[in-house]
């Protein structure tokens, strides 16, 4: 069994891990890139969302390399996601390609049915190996997420922005490969220490929180890679949402970690007073968190026609007007002019530096 | 005597008979809206954000125009689930918080949640604080529900003889309307009810279809469980109700023998539709099928035209019928 898997941002690092460790021979799809694009666009429903399209290619690429597994998580609607597997699977079907669909679910949020489904997965494997590949897959998403915050942090502060990029590029890499704890202490805290070592010019940058939906949000390719654009503006950027986050709120129960949802869910309230699926209701309630915590701005960011984002951008303007902050919404499809995202990020941050400079004189 | 406002709109076409029913029996006026027109729309698409779909916008102009009356309660319940283990679209669920945040000068809003995804106790319970608004008598208004009830299943009767769900409204409120089931090709027409039926929106297709000769088949007209008998044949239960419904009923009228051939009204930007269209397409491969994409575009000749290009493309079949089978591709 050859197993592959979508990407989504850095997550790849830690599937990785886990599929390794339950003994599986991984085949990795090849890194997001225009091929990826073009066959997703060319074999899916013209208005799908982005993620669907980014998903089949990277299906297509690793079924040419010889994957015959496909590793997929499902879900309960109302968001068009949970029904991607059964599209995806329709797709490749007609296409012509043999393989198996491995489908996640986690019905009720309950961690035992998920850990079920993956040591079923696994080739032999007792629940205790299991269970340590799973430990060992948190223990290097943990430290990958450190490295990323390290990175939002240090990017917009630093002199010698190309270097702060290498040095990010290359540690997640070095934690790629790490095959121990051991080895992903070292990488961890080796690269840590060089992003702290980086010269800063000693200037506030501005400061913006990203929201929206989580594959735009995580997703470098999917969002012409909004993150490293603003930090070269030296606008730090915030992610209203990491993938360990979400992993804890929705399929471990929130049982590892303290969960930030229902603070979201309060502060949504009375601008949105229902989940509205996808990650709507978590798009508003970072919104207003962000604007309590003085930050300067947020951008929204998701899948053209994606629903929940929809919900969320109509109430942002009474919450940009109540809670006084500005907000942008950026929606990605598959076309690819990055001046015109480009030319917006830079009027959106001037408008902001504008803003700062006016407040701080009046008063 | 209160008056209550009604979008004519989206699950207006699913629904009224039973809330106008309710609110009647409780004593308050319900004032709808008109019928959509250029105005509607053009008052929606100012106040709704550009991406939401086109109904929606549609919605929003209806309300619009209701907020010029002197209304005491504007009655727009949050959709999420009308049937356990299904959901309706995001969009829906968020309906009453994006009027807020788009319209000022709103009346007093009545929002009940119906979510029926678990248990019908939460809505029961709003439904019983709104009949408070009325009335103090729990009696009354749980008489004045079973009323609605009894009533919408006559008006979905009336629809079931081969009614589009607006006029089938029109019938069960005294007008009279003649049916035309005389048509030369039988069509089976599906789309969601709120863009299907609305005239406006769907730039009349079902009264275009007629006019040239072939008599429409709705969902509507299909059994309840027939539809969910095919479409429990799917891998996966679809999670979105109407979606659900349509790959249902495609697929029982693939089966239908006396049916020519399907066309699949959807509005652009539609989340679900943009799966299911995809979906029926693919399980759909003994009969003709078209998939109609509309927006707030005005070109009628384009629409014209295809249909037209549809309809002879069938009866050529029909003539042809000793070869059997032509691809529906050319």
């Amino acid at each position: 069994m050859k197993i592959t898997y979508p990407h989504m941002g850095n997550a790849h690092i830690a599937i990785n891990a886990m599929l390794e460790n339950l003994k599986l021979e991984v085949i990795p799809p090849p890194p997001i890139s225009k091929k990826t694009f073009e066959l997703g666009v060319k074999h899916c429903p013209e208005f799908a969302c982005m993620p669907l399209k980014i998903n089949l290619g990277n299906f297509i690429e690793a079924l040419d390399l010889g994957a015959d597994t496909i590793l997929m998580a499902g879900g309960w609607g109302p968001c068009r996601f949970g029904y991607y597997a059964q599209v995806e699977r329709d797709i490749l079907e007609d296409l012509g390609f043999d393989f198996e669909m491995v489908i996640l679910e986690a019905p009720d949020s309950r961690v035992s049915e998920l850990f079920q489904q993956l040591q079923a997965l696994g080739q032999n494997v007792s629940i205790w190996e299991a269970f340590k590949a799973l430990k060992f897959a948190w223990y290097k998403l943990q430290v990958v997420e450190k490295l990323e915050r390290s990175f939002a942090y240090i990017h917009p502060r630093a002199a010698d922005k190309n270097r702060v990029e290498d040095i990010y590029d290359k540690g997640l890499l070095e934690l790629e490969r790490a095959q121990d704890k051991s080895d992903i202490d070292e990488a961890g805290s080796k690269n840590l220490d060089r992003l702290n070592q980086m010269v800063l010019t000693g200037k506030k940058p501005l400061k913006i929180g990203l929201v929206g939906e989580i594959y735009t949000v995580l997703e470098p390719m999917a969002n012409y890679s909004i993150a490293r654009c603003l930090g070269r503006l030296n606008v730090e950027v915030d992610n209203s949402i990491y993938i360990s986050d979400w992993l804890n709120d929705h399929l471990l129960g929130s049982l590892v970690k303290k969960s930030h949802q229902k603070h979201l869910v309060k502060c949504a309230r009375p601008y949105l007073n229902y989940s509205v699926g996808g990650h709507g209701l978590e798009t508003v309630g970072s919104t207003v968190d962000y604007a309590r915590k003085k930050y300067d701005g947020v951008i929204q960011v998701g899948p053209l026609t994606c629903m929940p984002e929809i919900v969320a951008q109509s109430v942002l303007s009474s919450v940009s007007k109540e809670e006084d902050i500005p907000c942008m919404t950026l929606y990605f499809d598959e076309h690819a002019g990055t001046a015109g995202i480009q030319t917006r990020l830079e009027a959106f941050t001037d408008m902001l530096k504008r803003k700062k400079t006016l407040t701080a004189l009046t008063h | 005597m209160n008056k209550i406002g009604m979008p004519r709109g989206l699950f207006y076409y699913y629904y009224y008979p039973l809330y106008k029913t309710f609110f009647s029996d409780l004593d308050a006026r319900v004032i709808l809206s008109q019928k959509t027109t250029r105005i509607t729309i053009d008052q929606g698409i100012d106040a709704a954000v550009d991406e939401t779909c086109f109904p929606i916008k549609v919605y929003f102009g209806h309300v619009k125009e209701l907020c010029r009356y002197d209304l005491d309660y504007l009655f727009v319940p949050r959709l999420v689930s009308i049937e356990p283990r299904s959901y309706i679209c995001p969009k829906f669920m968020g309906v009453p918080d994006m009027l807020r945040a788009s319209i000022d000068n709103l009346p007093p809003l009545i929002d009940i949640t119906v979510d029926l995804s678990r248990s019908d106790r939460v809505y029961k319970d709003q439904l019983f604080k709104t009949g408070k608004l009325f009335t103090k008598k729990t009696g009354r208004i749980k008489d004045a529900y079973e009323h609605g009830k009894q009533e919408l299943a006559y008006c979905q009767a009336i629809a079931a003889q081969g009614y589009t769900m607006a006029e089938a409204i029109d019938i069960w409120q005294g007008e009279d309307i003649e049916q035309q089931l005389n048509g030369s090709l039988r069509i089976g027409v599906l789309g969601h009810g709120y863009s299907l039926y609305d005239e406006a929106i769907s730039m009349n297709i079902i009264s275009r279809l007629r006019q040239m000769g072939c008599t429409v088949v709705l969902p509507e007209a299909l059994s309840l469980e027939e539809i969910e008998q095919e479409a429990a044949t799917m891998p996966k239960r679809i999670f979105w109700t109407l979606g659900r419904k349509m790959v249902g009923s495609a697929l029982k009228m693939e089966k239908m023998a006396d049916i020519d051939g399907i066309i699949y009204v959807a509005c652009f930007g539609c989340g679900p539709d943009s799966f299911i269209g995809e979906i029926i397409e693919r399980k759909v491969s003994d009969k003709a099928y078209m998939l109609i994409i509309i927006d707030e575009h005005t070109g009628e000749g384009g629409l014209v035209t295809r249909l037209e290009a549809f309809c002879d493309m069938l009866k050529r079949r029909r003539r042809h019928k000793i070869e059997d089978y032509i691809s529906a591709y050319g």
